[in-house]
């Protein structure tokens, strides 16, 4: 037996796994789990996430081509450990504010990662199904945790339905795969893909299976459930679904259409791409111009950034796809920290949610609103931060591809949501305080919300490095 | 042979009139239980055809729990307004008539006019074993005995999930 | 033809053949004799009132979504049990590392309580709480009296 050995390569994934377990023991063996969980499950997700990227040129396929390690499956996996992380770390000190200090908010949050981490992985459509399950149905949960809020069932119950809703389509379009393919093995698929692609059938169900996925990532026209999915959720977990959650499914979307990127076959799907990267950005860009909750606001910005990223699936080349990579490393710690700072302003009952609250907050809290302020810049695309670089690879490579239209609409959008992303910079600075808010000091979110800030410098200073790893690692 | 397709015939007379029971009768619980004889008829019928897991997942999953499930649904919603509903839009009778009609007219299509490719013979030849416990056994231990292993997980979340989700207590 | 499926359908047969003679034999020796109150529903002898159709405890629900969730267990170890000796010790050991997986998830039910059908508590009224609570709810009563 092979396989015997073979788990042990899966160190990562052993050790959240290992650590699911053992909280479920502490969570039933002592009465004071919530104090204990948030830091040993950030101890292994930190673990887990350095021993990803310390092994990203280790690129391995094991259990007989179902499962991948290494390469570009290291880094999904370091943007969804590190922001799971730096989620919890911010959760802390949120879920006692808000009374659902539970310690299987923890567990939860653990078995989603999982559930990426499996996706992101997997070389195989069973494999990729019961990570989206394991990742879905925790998000279900985590989105409505809070039962005696209104807005969190309603939440939990929009999510659920609609969610279930575009895993009908998945399934369907894998029953027509492997109808016409006779496997579920990625690698088979990539490999035979231009032979396949001419059957109307396969053809399908690839487009079935990709719109499912396109459900998951908010893309505009499956994009109903996000507004009222991310304001009515608990904030630290709005950041985890807006932004891992994306990762994970454009992961999927990354290594089944493959053959595409890097064997130069014509991209059936660049049309669709194009017209849904073109809607999302517009809608999501204009439409959070009216919005005056800050969550609702990111909620529409996280449709844009949907279709930013679409445009890479559009371009369908390797340039592309290193820029998709590094803008979803680059919008997970910016999101991340927008949501941060957000749950540290709000009250313990969803207040202090509206724009005005964000009014003179600098002489409040210089610190915070300096933070906002960063990610709100990275947001928007402006030079030094990690966000334009993002923005740049995608488009540079959409240009690559004749596609040169869909970059300047792309640039065209940015422009327009440069106004509301500093319309919230402007209320922090220049805007006389009208509300008396108290903000409650959290150590452990400030802390979330400085490292998120870190990375976000860092990866827009030397935008290099990562790029170069996500380069060389692709030629895999 | 004989007896095989006598007990095709038994079976398939009780799937027939079990699910055209199923939708006439007026009580939903009733409908339900003719569902529950409907999956012991298929079950039958899946055995015919040697494929043993999927009849067993028919009697333990079908007809024990998503019929708990579904008997539970019924008794928390209120039934009456369906009535309601069925009585004042007459329409959408019509359209459930043409839409059956429609697929009906389908699977008759496939079923008397594709002739089976050469490959797909072949494939019935080889997949006599397929639906065996034993091969399925032999599968899930060895290519996918990761998902197998991810689908304890996906479990464990799904049973906290629900116990968090009804059971929490708020102060 | 007449494989261990065969075995297990004719004894299904005699089964319900002998549920059936059993019926039809009683059916031809006891008495028919039916009165309007013989015919009527019975429900713990009280006249019965309203709809079946009342609100159910959401327990009955949970009860019924963890019955779901390890009846899929045991779909999954159906052919554990017929296979697992091919592969020695290692298929063994999957399928206990699978049932260790779903065992924590019954012992964190049967930790939090939610195996246990916790009752409102029915208030037995006591004879010495009634007899000391009682000046004390009169004296409250004429102040209230005095204060309307």
């Amino acid at each position: 037996m092979t396989a015997n050995t073979e788990i042990f390569q899966l160190l990562p994934h052993l050790v959240i796994g290992v650590g699911i377990v053992l909280s479920v023991v502490i969570e039933i063996s002592t009465k004071k789990s919530e104090s204990i969980l948030p830091w040993f499950t950030i101890l292994i997700f930190v673990f887990a996430g350095a021993h990803s990227i310390i092994n990203v040129y280790d690129y391995q396929i094991l259990f007989g081509g179902m499962y991948a390690i290494g390469g570009v499956t290291a880094i999904f996996n370091f943007i969804f450990t590190i922001g799971a992380a730096i989620m919890v770390l911010n959760a802390v000190d949120y879920i006692k504010k808000s009374k659902m200090n539970f310690g299987e908010f923890y567990i939860l949050v653990q078995s989603s990662v999982l559930g990426m981490m499996l996706m992101a992985g997997a070389r195989d459509l069973f494999m990729i199904f019961i990570g989206l399950e394991l990742m879905s149905i925790c998000f279900y949960v985590l989105a409505g945790i809070n039962r005696s809020r209104m807005g969190n069932t309603e939440a939990a119950l929009k999510y659920f339905l609609l969610g279930a809703f575009a895993t009908g389509f998945i399934v369907f379009g894998i029953a027509l795969i492997y109808g016409t393919a006779k496997s579920t093995s990625i690698d088979q698929i990539v490999f035979a893909y231009e032979y396949f692609i001419t059957d109307v059938l396969f053809l399908t169900g690839l487009a079935l299976f990709v719109i499912g996925f396109l459900f998951k990532i908010a893309a505009f026209p499956f994009h109903m459930w996000v507004p009222d999915v991310y304001q009515g959720a608990a904030t630290p977990v709005t950041g985890l679904m807006s932004t891992t959650g994306k990762a994970a499914a454009f992961s999927v979307l990354i290594i089944i259409l493959s053959a595409v990127f890097t064997q130069n076959i014509t991209n059936n799907f660049e049309i669709l791409f194009a017209v849904i990267a073109t809607l999302s950005m517009l809608y999501g860009s204009i439409v959070a111009i009216a919005q005056d909750n800050l969550k609702r606001m990111l909620a529409y910005s996280s449709i844009a950034h949907a279709g930013y990223m679409t445009i890479g699936l559009a371009a369908g080349n390797i340039e592309s796809v290193s820029g998709i990579i590094f803008y979803l490393t680059a919008y997970a710690f910016m999101n991340l920290g927008a949501f941060g700072v957000i749950a540290l302003i709000e009250g313990s009952n969803e207040e202090n949610l509206d724009i005005n609250s964000y009014s003179g907050l600098n002489s409040k809290s210089p610190i915070l609103a300096g933070f906002m302020a960063l990610f709100m810049f990275a947001l928007a695309g402006i030079p030094p931060m990690a966000g334009f670089f993002g923005k740049y690879y995608v488009f540079v490579a959409s240009i690559k591809a004749d596609l040169t239209w869909l970059a300047i609409v792309g640039v065209f959008s940015s422009a327009i949501s440069v106004y509301f992303y500093l319309r919230v910079v402007v209320y922090m600075y220049f805007k006389d305080s009208t509300s008396s808010i108290i903000i409650k000091n959290s150590f452990t979110g400030l802390l979330a919300v400085i490292i998120s800030g870190l990375l976000v410098l860092v990866f827009g200073i030397l935008p290099d490095t990562l790029f170069s790893i996500i380069t060389s690692v692709l030629s895999y | 042979m004989i007896l095989e397709y006598i007990l095709f015939a038994i079976l398939g007379l009780v799937a027939v009139v079990t699910s055209v029971a199923m939708i006439t009768r007026p009580s939903p619980v009733m409908s339900a239980i003719f569902l529950v004889l409907n999956f012991f008829a298929l079950a039958g019928l899946y055995l015919l055809l040697n494929a043993q897991f999927i009849a067993v997942v028919q009697v333990i999953v079908y007809a024990g729990a998503i019929m708990v499930l579904f008997l539970f649904v019924l008794m928390l919603l209120n039934t009456d307004s369906e009535h309601a509903i069925l009585k004042e839009k007459r329409k959408l009778k019509f359209i459930g008539i043409f839409i059956a009609v429609l697929v009906f007219i389908q699977i008759g299509y496939i079923v008397f006019y594709s002739a089976p490719s050469d490959s797909v013979t072949k494939e019935i030849a080889e997949s006599i074993n397929a639906g065996k416990i034993e091969t399925i056994g032999t599968e899930l231990y060895t290519t996918y005995v990761l998902p197998f292993l991810a689908s304890g997980f996906l479990l464990l979340g799904a049973t906290i999930g629900a116990i968090v989700l009804a059971m929490k207590k708020f102060e | 033809m007449l494989t261990e499926f065969g075995k297990i359908f004719i004894f299904l047969l005699l089964a319900i053949g002998f549920v059936g003679i059993a019926l039809f034999a009683a059916k031809l020796i006891r008495p028919h004799r039916p009165t309007k109150e013989k015919l009527l529903i019975y429900e713990c002898g009280e006249n019965v009132e309203g709809s079946p159709w009342v609100k159910f405890n959401i327990r009955f629900y949970v009860v019924a979504l963890i019955f779901l969730i390890f009846d899929v267990e045991v779909v999954l170890l159906f052919p554990w049990a017929l296979t697992y000796q091919e592969f020695g010790f290692y298929g063994f050991l999957v399928g206990v590392i699978f049932l260790l997986i779903l065992g924590l998830g019954m012992a964190y039910e049967w930790r939090k309580g939610d195996l246990n059908w916790d009752r409102t508590k029915p208030n037995i009224p006591e004879l010495s709480k009634i007899l000391t609570n009682k000046n004390v709810s009169n004296v409250k009563i004429d102040e209230q009296i005095k204060e309307s």
